[in-house]
């Protein structure tokens, strides 16, 4: 009995522990978007909304969160769009080696990653003047997510029902009108998935867009959080904290959206 | 890119998977054709890379100020170089040390008993706990690198004010537990979600009759659950430990410093390409990363086909 009791303590406790552990930090970007005087440890803030002024009146603030969303966008519309066709492709006709592709595509997404081939990419856009183009970054991201993107679709349309195509077949649809009409929109939960997976990822990528952005007008917002902490030698704790909290907002928006409408299949890396 | 994004519950291409039947008329000359804009991309924004990070390895490629003088081949100078280099070598210690600290140990320990213990909670329990490490999983990581950089700061950071240490700088004095413990709060939620759903698999008339016998929690899980999850605990490790390694957020929080204290492989690649100018040798240890990542990718592959 006594042992039950203790184990009963001892779980709390652990759970008590365990459940800090993650909630103070998190205080920070609740309390210190609207507190006064931010960054100054434990304390009931003292609210205001003067913070958000600042930061919607700050220069680059919003303006970086269009990079980010023109970036974002870009880079999740064509990782969807590559992917969706080329999974369709690999998951329907046997392409010879198509197993050895696939396979090769998973190695690839785990061993080419940014910091491991980050030199080479920037001699690559340098050469190519594509440095300081967001465009150039957005085709940088795509090309990273790509693989593992075809990977994890190939599942969904694997399990699109062929007997769907196939009446299409008969009633004389076209090859784009079965992807199109039909393929498409059975497998639009994966679709869903990926897009924002591509989104999420691009979002919080902070290497990319600081190795090939150089101006600060083109900055994504992961990289003019940077910018902010160094602003004239010192952090600007005005506009930080405010600015984490609307940077965090899409992403965590986009995550319940999908949680909710096709519950979230938990892939891997589906954030970092 | 940066973020490691390698699907983990799909499983290796499994010959003979899913028979394809090509009812919608493709043939393979068309289904190449919707391969190839993926595949452009990938080869040029990711393979081409990868082959040119070789060739860049064995030449002495600097960049002074914005023009790149041509380079020329040096052979394998660079990784002699690397074999001598004493902040190489701190570099891979403090990585592994990294790995170590934040993947192997805390997010494997963190998660597994977190989801042990979860397993029986109370709903509400269980959805505050799981809801508050998620979260901490799907901020950009940007976010969270400012958040721990604010939680540690010399002057009023929560974590002085908690201990009652002010003036305590310590990401200066610290650095790498900071950076320990920083990884370990941001990635935990993977590792948890993991052995959740590999919990499930255990059998509970196992559990119980380890119970009947009056097995200790050690016993038990030791005897009867680790036997069923060590394939999830072998890919978990093999993951977790992929992605720290690589992991450049160290940068965002002490940028290696200071004096080369938490100066990860990552970091230093990117100090001596971009700060010191040095492609050549960067690249250098760039691709020895990749090696190393390779290593790592094919025994989790292996042990992922052996398993389906």
């Amino acid at each position: 009995m006594t042992s039950f009791v203790l184990r009963r303590i001892g779980f709390y406790v652990l759970i008590c522990a365990i459940t800090l552990f993650f909630a103070v930090p998190m205080l920070w970007i609740a309390s210190a978007p609207f507190d006064a005087s931010p960054g100054l440890g434990v304390h009931w803030p003292d609210w205001t909304l003067e913070n958000f002024r600042k930061t919607l009146a700050h220069p680059y603030a919003m303006h970086s969160m269009v990079n980010s969303l023109l970036i974002c966008v870009t880079t999740a519309v064509a990782v969807t769009a590559f992917a969706a066709l080329a999974s369709y492709a690999l998951s329907r006709v046997r392409i010879p080696g198509r197993d050895a592709l696939l396979y090769g595509l998973l190695l690839l997404s785990s061993v080419v990653t940014g910091t491991a081939a980050m030199v080479p990419i920037f001699v690559m856009m340098f050469q190519l003047g594509l440095i300081d183009s967001r465009f150039g970054v957005a085709l940088v991201m795509t090309g990273g997510l790509l693989p593992a993107a075809i990977f994890i679709l190939k599942d969904f349309v694997d399990a699109v029902p062929k007997s769907y195509e196939e009446s299409a077949r008969v009633f004389g649809a076209s090859t784009l009108q079965i992807l199109r009409d039909v393929v498409l929109p059975v497998a639009r939960p994966g679709l869903a998935t990926i897009m924002v997976w591509a989104f999420v990822n691009s979002w919080g990528n902070f290497l990319v867009p600081f190795l090939l952005i150089r101006s600060i007008d083109k900055q994504p917002g992961a990289v003019l959080m940077q910018t902010l902490t160094d602003e004239g030698g010192s952090v600007n704790l005005q506009v930080l904290p405010v600015f984490s909290l609307l940077f965090s907002i899409p992403v965590v928006v986009l995550y319940l959206l999908v949680n909710s409408r096709y519950g979230f299949r938990f892939h891997g890396g589906i954030k970092s | 890119m940066a973020s490691p994004s390698t699907p983990v519950r799909t499983a290796a291409p499994a010959r003979g998977r899913a028979p394809a039947r090509d009812v919608a008329g493709l043939g393979v000359g068309r289904a190449l054709g919707f391969v190839a804009p993926a595949l452009l991309l990938i080869g040029a924004f990711l393979i081409f890379p990868a082959l040119w990070t070789i060739y860049i390895g064995v030449t002495n490629y600097r960049l002074t100020g914005v023009e790149a003088v041509s380079p020329s081949m040096v052979g394998l100078s660079n990784y002699t170089r690397a074999l001598d280099d004493a902040l190489f070598h701190n570099a891979l210690w403090l990585t592994m040390l990294f790995v170590l600290g934040s993947a192997i140990i805390g997010q494997n320990v963190l998660g597994f008993t977190l989801a042990w213990v979860l397993r029986r909670a109370r709903p509400a329990v269980r959805r505050t706990v799981e809801a508050l490490t998620l979260l901490a999983w799907i901020l950009p990581s940007t976010v969270v690198a400012y958040l721990w950089v604010a939680f540690y700061d010399r002057d009023g950071g929560t974590l002085n004010s908690l201990l009652g240490t002010p003036g305590t700088a310590w990401l200066i004095d610290y650095p790498m537990a900071c950076l320990v413990v920083f990884n370990t709060w941001r990635g935990t939620a993977f590792s948890m979600m993991l052995y959740s759903s590999a919990l499930q698999a255990v059998p509970p008339s196992q559990l119980e009759s380890a119970r009947m016998v009056g097995a200790s929690g050690w016993q038990t899980l030791r005897d009867v659950v680790f036997p069923h999850i060590r394939g999830h605990v072998l890919t978990n490790t093999l993951l977790i430990s992929l992605w720290t390694a690589n992991d450049f957020s160290p940068f965002l929080l002490t940028k290696g410093g200071p004096n080369h204290e938490s100066e990860t492989v990552p970091v230093y690649i990117y100090n001596v390409a971009l700060q010191g100018g040095e492609l050549g040798y960067s690249s250098a240890i760039s691709f020895l990363l990749l090696i190393a990542n390779l290593l790592v990718s094919l025994v989790y592959l292996r042990l992922l086909r052996r398993r389906s």
